[in-house]
């Protein structure tokens, strides 16, 4: 497509770079002109269709998913559509008995990534980062869970923790009656229970994201600082983790990310039975299946969305000023 | 409805057709599924030798036996059934959106107040020109079963199944265990079996639909069948003393249920009683196909949930009835008309059981000469009973026993103690619930 363009001035093949430009209004003006018809048709196709689906995808299910939050609605014909106001909100944070939970599992499955697996994967990212022998075959070791699907991962660890011939139970003796532990269904473990396969999984992602970071740091600040006499902790600390500031903020919205939108593990688990209740899964007993109380569901959906906002856009936020002064 | 759509300042047509664009945006989203609907459906013509039919019945079983009804149709009539086969609880799931789209002319459906909710929503067509010929084949249970809430027929049942308490003749032989004829003999069996080593009642919720059927056999037993479809049906209070009852008494055999059972599918319950290493084991007769072995099957038997309250006895199966429903408006109705005939006739059920014993005929004019002893025994419990019950999830409205009973009850059974806090809680989300009608 960029054929008939490249005859043209550079300036006008290359869309202009943003901020602030001398001469930038000339060029966008002869940018103009000199885009042939067929141009202006391939441009108004490949941006059209994405923001068309964009928009039907994203915004247009939002903001009706929004809307629905203020209805009842029994997904049969859009006349059964009804507004009744607050009253979703109301009764589901006065007579829920699972919201509360809900959203405290999930603030407990953030925290607990961020604690545990996102410093064992730094952790092992630095010491795969000093070129011991068959670190390529420790990087696929634990990397490896991060390629399962999280599905895959649910039912093998659901196979471990069953309370009957599960691996762990077995090994601890635990599958007698009087002696049970239900790993799966007991509401003071099966939360622990399936986080340890979550931070089995989140532990090798982290590990990824921080080695690939370690990969950028300038050698010469290791050489530095050795010169300096610094030791390996006092490197590490000093020099190395603060250089790696850009992949500690990928790392805390990735795991943000994943502890917002756990569903597929804990459904796969034990369906959010009680004690590990979370916003994504009511969000589906209450839509999909027979039950469709879809507007009910649907505000669950807008209290997750209200979550995440208020999460995202505080990042934004810095990110774009740290941009402006930059 | 607590807030009248009328107390709205907008005007009615605006809003519609705002509520319109908005629920197509909810269509396209995916917000709610009707969106699967177009993978239902026919789609095929209105061909006067076709009838279309959408079956759940995805298992290679129930499959097969269904085809052979089918074939054995064609034979009689001429007319081809187009079946559409999709997983079973997809199926269940998506019903919603499938009778809203393009369905088949005759679909696969469950007895009892889910069948009344789809024909209340108009997604059905009535047959009662269909059961002025079928009608003698069926006893007074199925055919309350088969009516909606307006008193015509919207469903044709072909088989049907019961709960009871499952148990080996050789465990009771070798222990010297009597089959219980009420509460207190229950109990005291419970007790006797742990004292003997025995897991007393095999049992596993992580599905959590089990215990909605012990929850079934208590309330009927000790409040009889009329509380308990109105307590189904939403217009009985669950903060009434009757239900807490029913929990009472539950909380009584609790500590005799298999332990680990939240965690446990009712597979592996199934094992235990496989094993000898359970005496007992309340569900559906469809706990036989965890026997695979034959001497096993044959040592297999069952007794109903024995007395709670003299004046309600026995009186109640739960006895789940799948069959069939016509959709909206079929393409073929002369085509449907015929089917459901046929499919209304003992000959269709004989047919089917033979490829399919593991359920019994609905009719009560099926031949059962080739029932196995288990069958036999199945057929005449449901034959005999005053009334049927179709299972928690089949006899309320499922968005209330997915939402609220399933959590609740399993709630229930980690905390038998917090019962009072936990059924005002249900009630007030019940009263939520269905009154978004």
């Amino acid at each position: 497509m960029t054929t008939d363009t490249t005859t043209k001035t550079p300036e006008a093949a290359a869309v202009p770079p943003p901020g602030p430009m001398p001469g930038k209004k000339r060029v966008t003006r002869g940018h103009r002109r000199l885009l042939t018809r067929r141009d202006r048709f391939t441009l108004a196709v490949m941006a059209g269709v994405p923001t068309i689906l964009h928009v039907a995808l994203v915004w247009v299910t939002a903001i009706a998913s929004i809307f629905l939050a203020f209805t009842t609605w029994d997904g049969i014909g859009f006349d059964s559509i009804k507004w009744v106001g607050l009253d979703n909100f109301r009764q589901l944070f006065s007579d829920n008995p699972q919201f509360w939970p809900a959203v405290q599992h999930n603030v407990v499955w953030f925290v607990v990534l961020i604690l545990i697996p996102t410093p064992f994967g730094l952790f092992l990212a630095v010491q795969l980062d000093k070129r011991i022998r068959f670190s390529r075959v420790y990087q696929t070791a634990f990397f490896l869970p991060v390629v399962i699907s999280m599905a895959c991962i649910g039912f093998v660890w659901q196979l471990v923790y069953n309370p009957d011939t599960g691996l762990i139970n077995s090994i601890l003796g635990a599958n007698k009656p009087g002696h049970y532990i239900d790993w799966i269904g007991d509401p003071h473990l099966n939360l622990w229970a399936i986080l340890i396969a979550a931070s089995w999984r989140h532990t090798g992602y982290m590990m990824i994201l921080y080695l690939a970071g370690l990969k950028s740091v300038d050698p010469s600040l290791r050489e530095a600082s050795a010169l300096d006499g610094a030791g390996e902790w006092q490197t590490f600390r000093s020099v190395i983790f603060p250089t790696l500031r850009p992949t500690n903020t990928v790392v805390l919205v990735v795991t943000i990310i994943e502890a917002l939108r756990a569903f597929d593990l804990v459904f796969v688990f034990n369906k959010g039975a009680q004690g590990t209740e979370l916003l994504s899964i009511l969000v589906t007993d209450n839509i999909i299946g027979e039950s469709s109380r879809i507007g009910y569901g649907s505000a669950i959906a807008v209290v997750l969305l209200v979550i995440s906002l208020a999460v995202i856009i505080p990042y934004l936020i810095a990110t774009f000023r740290k941009e402006r002064r930059a | 409805m607590r807030l009248s759509p009328s107390g709205l300042s907008v005007p009615g047509p605006s809003r519609r057709s705002v509520l319109r664009t908005a629920g197509a945006a909810a269509v396209l989203a995916g917000a709610g599924t009707p969106l699967l609907s177009a993978c239902g459906g026919s789609g095929s013509s209105s061909d006067p030798k076709t009838v279309t039919l959408g079956s759940n019945a995805s298992d290679a079983v129930p499959k097969a036996a269904f085809e052979s009804v089918y074939a054995a149709f064609k034979k009689q009539s001429g007319l081809t059934v187009d079946v559409n086969t999709k997983d079973h609880n997809t199926f269940q799931e998506q019903i919603n959106s499938y009778l809203q789209g393009t369905p088949d002319d005759v679909f696969n459906w469950f007895a009892g107040y889910r069948m009344q909710f789809f024909a209340a929503k108009k997604l059905a067509t009535p047959i009662d020109d269909v059961w002025e010929k079928i009608g003698d084949n069926f006893p007074d249970a199925m055919k309350k079963l088969s009516k909606g809430e307006d008193g015509k027929y919207y469903f044709v049942p072909l088989t049907t199944y019961p709960w009871a308490i499952f148990y080996r003749r050789s465990v009771f032989r070798q222990h010297g265990y009597q089959v219980p004829a009420n509460w207190d003999d229950f109990v005291a069996l419970c007790r006797q079996m742990k004292k003997d080593g025995l897991v007393p009642l095999a049992f596993g919720d992580k599905d959590a639909w089990p215990a909605m059927g012990t929850f079934d056999q208590i309330n009927f037993r000790l409040n009889g069948y009329d509380f308990h479809v109105q307590l189904m049906a939403g217009k009985a209070s669950w903060t009434d003393a009757k239900v807490k009852a029913v929990f009472d008494h539950w909380s009584e055999i609790l500590p005799y249920h298999q332990d680990g059972f939240m965690g446990r599918t009712w597979q592996d319950a199934a094992q235990t009683l496989v094993a000898k290493k359970a005496g007992m084991y309340l569900l559906g007769s469809f706990v036989a196909q965890q026997f695979t072995n034959k001497a096993d099957l044959d040592d297999l038997d069952f007794f109903p949930f024995p007395e709670i309250n003299s004046a309600y006895g026995q009186d109640t199966v739960e006895a789940p009835t799948d069959g069939f429903m016509v959709s909206k408006a079929p393409k073929n109705h002369a085509g449907v008309v015929r089917l459901l005939e046929y499919l209304g006739s003992p000959a269709a059920e004989e047919l089917y059981l033979k490829t399919d014993p593991s359920v019994v005929a609905a009719s009560g004019k099926a031949d059962t000469s080739s029932y196995s002893a288990l069958q036999k025994k199945a057929f005449d419990m449901i034959g005999a009973a005053k009334s049927l019950t179709q299972f928690m999830d089949r006899d309320s409205r499922p968005d209330f026993t997915s939402t609220v009973m399933q959590p609740g009850l399993q709630k229930f059974l980690q905390n038998p103690k917090g019962v009072d806090s936990l059924l005002s809680s249900v009630e007030r989300q019940k009263k939520q619930i269905f009154a978004s009608q």
